[in-house]
């Protein structure tokens, strides 16, 4: 609640020096604190629309926190202050133009253990187009439920039991769930902090899928621990080490070619 | 004074006892007290309760049957004349020769053979006290050496002490059972014999209360009538009151402690409120018959509305006032309880502040919310001194908060102070009262635990 912001009001490029893809997010030199604790040391990074970014790294190296910088999660967090720019679309988030509800509602969150609420399936993913005032009939909140189920590929194992509480389901379930609520307020960037952590391999294998479907209409940033995973639905990665970020490239380059020798010692697992 | 140094004695001998058996342990393995079963201080322990135990048993039996016996064998020795007689001058003669053993001055000239009995009494009794040293010296040394000398690396101390501290945990735990037991049978009893005088259906169904009854066969005075309606509608008239502002006013300072105060001055504000909850009750008896009721009389009246000085609504307002904290600290728990990871769902999903604790966290935290209000209807049923103090003694059957009404609670208390004669309706209906507002509670209780019981199973 005591986010101190001191950013001058800028404005990010839409496109990189070098031309590509449309950038749907701009950090530039993001520097976060933890009351006198530095956790991000200026970072830099361009995330590319309709594209998987992971965010890799040994834990505590500020991944997450960075993640969380992107939709300004840690507003709610005491003490912490964010320094530097953050843009979506060009538009400085802390800047006055959007507030931290509005940006929220366009970048979702999918968090590393499913929280589903406990109310049931249903009014699970009809909560977010309740709250924006996005459905207006009862016709049309049960359209958003059922494409926001389908495309979470949820919507066959649960259409018969909607009223049912979703802290019911299973742990894989659950987190489909998290993913179809997050989709259901249509955001245009969606950041899944360790989703699969909390869920068996056939569940993984499960989500990862539907990421790479996602990536279709939506941009994703995933903070993983686990590489394969990385290589398998991103196309872009970032190596995160204590509080910086050290290379930002594809996918493939970094698991193949890395440049710095740490990101090398570390996907080849001699430290983390 | 023989009974101090036997319990010296005692301490003294289990101290003993245990450093004893500490170093008996250690001393036979040598010092190398891994090898034995047990830890050396358990060997202490095993000890030190060979020592206290029996004795301190032989005390309890002592104590409670030393009296007794010692005055049988000296209403044995009295003369026929004396002791031939019905259970009331018997009792009577116990009480004559205890009072002459105790010194009493009964202001008369005591016969010369109880005279006699009171002295032997003394004598028996100072002996007994003696032989009781003695005798619970010599168990509690014996214990000590017994235990002592069946310490070897093998003894099974640890498990031996374990059992005895069990069975020590399994009495006290009796204890509180047995006296609620106790406390609910007596006032079983009680009930039972007003309801043998007032047919349970006119006291439960009755609605004129006037408990006033002639006490003597010649004296003039009412019959009495004992219906109980007007009590329990004054009850609830008053507890919705209390309610009314307790909930509303709790829960809303539960949610800005929990959700908006900065934790800085949650720490202040949260002991203040507790504060609320330490006042006596009779504190706020004063305040409410004193300042707010002739408040509400003097709005009243200014509002051209006929209040009467004792009335419902003052004292309800200041029971609700009282309640409060007991509410806001058990939601402000509960709505803590609610795991973070859905406040941040409901953020993450651009939900305001205000929409995340409204469908959200409160519903997340209802059951709990429920029970606490559950718990703080019970406070109010039971609460007996404001009402006494502001709402007035007047058993109407209303519905206007403007007006006297009494509770259950302050009949009892008006039923039972003064002078009273147990064979009396008018005494025994206080017990009637008792019964049904303890099973009105007991089953508001069971029902709020229950409700927390299925908030439990839901988070963990």
């Amino acid at each position: 609640m005591s986010v101190q912001t001191q950013f001058p009001t800028a404005s990010a490029p839409l496109r990189s020096a070098t031309g590509g893809p449309l950038l749907k997010m701009v950090a530039r030199d993001v520097k976060v604190f933890y009351g006198a604790k530095q956790a991000l040391k200026g970072i830099d990074l361009e995330i590319q629309e309709n594209r998987v970014m992971a965010l890799i790294g040994p834990s505590g190296c500020g991944k997450s926190t960075f993640l969380r910088c992107l939709n300004r999660m840690n507003d709610t967090i005491e003490n912490c202050r964010v320094e530097g720019l953050i843009a979506l679309d060009g538009e400085d988030v802390y800047g006055h133009a959007i507030d931290a509800v509005q940006l929220r509602a366009r970048v979702g969150m999918v968090f590393q253990k499913p929280n589903p609420f406990p109310k049931s399936i249903y009014d699970n993913i009809a909560y977010g187009p309740r709250i924006h005032g996005i459905a207006t009939h009862r016709d049309e909140l049960d359209e958003i439920v059922q494409t926001s189920l389908e495309r979470a590929g949820l919507w066959n194992e649960v259409k018969d039991r909607l009223r049912e509480p979703g802290t019911g389901l299973s742990g894989g379930q659950q987190q489909r769930l998290c993913i179809a609520r997050a989709i259901a307020v249509s955001p245009e960037v969606i950041l899944m902090d360790e989703p699969c952590s909390a869920l068996d391999p056939i569940a993984t294998a499960h989500i990862e899928e539907l990421i790479d479907e996602l990536r279709e209409n939506y941009t994703i940033v995933i903070v993983t621990h686990n590489m394969q995973q990385a290589a398998r639905v991103s196309q872009k990665t970032a190596f995160f080490h204590l509080g910086e970020m050290v290379e930002c490239d594809d996918t493939e380059e970094i698991f193949t070619n890395p440049r710095d020798e740490r990101t090398q010692g570390y996907i080849t697992g001699r430290y983390g | 004074m023989q009974i101090t140094v036997l319990l010296l004695v005692l301490v003294l001998l289990t101290v003993i006892g245990f450093q004893l058996g500490r170093s008996r342990a250690a001393a036979s393995v040598g010092g190398r007290t891994v090898e034995l079963h047990s830890v050396p201080s358990y060997h202490g322990f095993y000890v030190a309760l060979w020592a206290g135990l029996p004795a301190l048993l032989l005390f309890a039996l002592w104590s409670a049957s030393e009296g007794w016996m010692v005055m049988q064998m000296v209403l044995a020795g009295l003369p026929d004349r004396l002791t031939q007689v019905d259970a009331q001058a018997l009792s009577l003669l116990r009480a004559d020769i205890l009072n002459l053993a105790h010194g009493v001055n009964t202001g008369r000239e005591p016969d010369p053979a109880v005279a006699a009995a009171a002295e032997q009494y003394v004598r028996l009794r100072s002996l007994g006290d003696w032989s009781l040293l003695v005798i619970g010296s010599c168990l509690a040394m014996g214990g000590l050496l017994y235990a002592r000398g069946r310490i070897t690396p093998d003894l099974r101390a640890r498990n031996r002490v374990e059992r005895t501290v069990n069975v020590a945990l399994v009495i006290c735990s009796l204890v509180a059972i047995l006296t609620t037991i106790g406390i609910v049978l007596s006032l079983l009893f009680e009930a039972m014999r007003f309801f043998a005088v007032v047919s349970p259906i006119d006291f439960l169904f009755g609605t004129h209360w006037s408990p006033q009854m002639a006490m003597r066969a010649d004296q003039v005075g009412s019959s009495g009538s004992f219906g109980a309606i007007p009590l329990f509608a004054g009850t609830l008239l008053i507890t919705a009151i209390a309610m009314a502002v307790a909930v509303p006013v709790g829960l809303m300072s539960a949610i800005f402690m929990s959700e908006y105060a900065n934790p800085h001055l949650r720490t202040w504000l949260k002991p203040i409120l507790e504060v609320l909850a330490g006042i006596p009750t009779v504190v706020y008896g004063f305040f409410a018959a004193l300042t707010m009721a002739p408040f509400v009389r003097g709005l009243g009246q200014g509002l051209g509305l006929d209040v009467s000085s004792e009335s419902a609504l003052a004292a309800g307002i200041v029971m609700g006032v009282m309640i409060i904290p007991f509410v806001s600290s058990l939601s402000d728990d509960v709505i803590n309880a609610v795991p973070q990871s859905l406040r941040d769902g409901s953020y993450g999903l651009g939900a305001t502040k205000s929409e995340t604790i409204r469908l959200v966290v409160l519903p997340a935290a209802l059951p709990g919310i429920v029970a606490a209000v559950m718990l703080a209807v019970s406070r109010a049923i039971g609460e007996t001194m404001i009402v006494t103090m502001a709402a007035g003694l007047t058993a109407n059957l209303t519905a206007n908060p403007l007006e006297a009404v009494t509770t259950v609670t302050t009949q009892i208390a008006t039923l039972l102070v003064g002078d009273q004669e147990f064979d009396s309706p008018k005494t025994l209906s206080a017990f009637g009262l008792g019964l049904v507002l303890f099973l009105v509670t007991l089953t508001l209780n069971m029902v709020a635990l229950r409700v927390v019981q299925k908030y439990r199973e839901k988070y963990d």
